[in-house]
């Protein structure tokens, strides 16, 4: 086992609670990929979009600028009515952008979606435990910024609901996957933001 | 208030600045409250075919400009000097993934400005917002403010880059203490 790995597991142990693993209930939340454009966060969750939809032009995924994922969403979402537009960030990334939610909430686009994968730490970092092993709870949170449909999903049982949670709907949607903090899935991802820009725009004409 | 910018009427370079950034193009306004550009959030309020976009903190506006842009929509970020010090990091996206960028900066600890608190950022706005690539052109009379603005609508959305016009303190007025 990897160093990274060993302490991802130890993570893990530590917090009992958590049953789903991101590798499974993210592709079971998404669904067809096909019906979304994506804009995912940094780090896991870009593993998480790309194991799904792979190095898509659908897809736009950041390696820094952290923060900035669910506010791309909503330029997104308001740009192009006629496509629905899921984020799928994480609890690092969106608590370092909790105002978004605010901002969100208020135009309240139906054709966005936001999909948090929330496993309590900071995995790229050697992870530390975020505030969401500590307290925070981003449904509330998102709840409270005024997102009207949100939900937890941390067993196999919330998931059906959730999905649909994300592809339905006359307003913004927040869901919070609970996970196991363990190792997204694997992906080679693309680190050229312009480029994977002109390609998310030319295939959007 | 002052006659030239006597929103009844419409007249005054605030009205003239919002129907060019319209004639241009901008769907998206978004902003973080600014007595400087009041009026161009409120004809954007006003407006049935644009969004208008309440910000918490300046960096969120940066992101949905990219995200605007994806869309193939153009955007305009509206802020205060003091915002451009939130937004030094998110410009990471804007130059790592070439996106065209606007913003329209009111000044503050600039010409006459009587807060002391507002100079740190004031003087380091340009700066800033140089060291991260993005081009300033600076509006220091009324008349001043459509050919400039309409080169900065220009270097963005024609050539890609990105651009800040600051609206100095000797157009807009330093607020009296």
């Amino acid at each position: 086992m990897s160093p990274r790995k060993s302490i991802s597991a130890l993570a893990a142990a530590a917090a009992p609670g958590l049953v789903l693993e991101r590798s499974e209930a993210v592709p079971a939340l998404i669904g067809r990929h096909e019906d979304f454009l994506f804009i995912s966060g940094l780090g896991g969750t870009a593993c998480d979009v790309g194991a799904v939809a792979g190095d898509g032009a659908h897809v736009y995924s950041l390696g820094g600028a952290m923060g900035a994922a669910c506010m791309m969403g909503l330029g997104l979402a308001l740009a192009r009515p006629d496509k629905r537009v899921l984020v799928v960030t994480g609890d690092g990334e969106l608590l370092m952008s909790l105002g978004a939610l605010a901002a969100i909430a208020v135009v309240n686009p139906p054709n966005l979606a936001i999909l948090c994968v929330d496993n309590g730490h900071y995995g790229e970092t050697g992870w530390q435990k975020s505030h969401t092993s500590l307290g925070a709870d981003l449904e509330k949170i998102a709840s409270g910024a005024g997102i009207k449909r949100t939900r937890t999903v941390a067993t196999e049982a919330d998931i059906a609901d959730g999905a649909r949670l994300l592809r339905e709907g006359n307003g913004t949607s927040f869901v919070n996957l609970r996970v196991k903090p363990t190792e997204p899935a694997e992906f080679k991802r693309n680190f050229d933001a312009s480029f994977c820009r002109d390609r998310f725009r030319a295939a959007l004409q | 208030m002052d006659a030239a910018v006597d929103s009844k009427s419409r007249t005054g370079w605030q009205h003239e600045l919002y129907d060019l950034l319209r004639r241009s193009g901008i769907t998206q306004f978004c902003y973080v409250p600014d007595a400087g550009h009041s009026i161009l959030i409120d004809r954007s309020l006003a407006d049935p075919d644009v969004h208008s976009i309440a910000l918490t903190t300046e960096e969120e506006g940066v992101a949905l400009i990219a995200g605007a842009d994806l869309g193939g929509a153009r955007a305009v970020l509206l802020m205060q000097s003091s915002g451009v010090g939130n937004c030094i990091n998110m410009l990471s996206l804007i130059k790592g993934g070439r996106f065209p960028f606007l913003t329209l900066v009111s000044m503050r600890g600039d010409f006459g400005e009587g807060n002391p608190w507002q100079f740190p950022m004031g003087q380091a706005t340009q700066p800033v917002l140089e060291a991260m690539d993005v081009i300033c052109l600076r509006a220091e009379r009324p008349e001043d403010v459509i050919p400039t603005v309409s080169a900065a609508l220009t270097m963005a959305f024609k050539s890609g880059k990105a651009v800040a016009v600051l609206l100095t303190q000797r157009l807009i007025g330093a607020k009296p203490f």
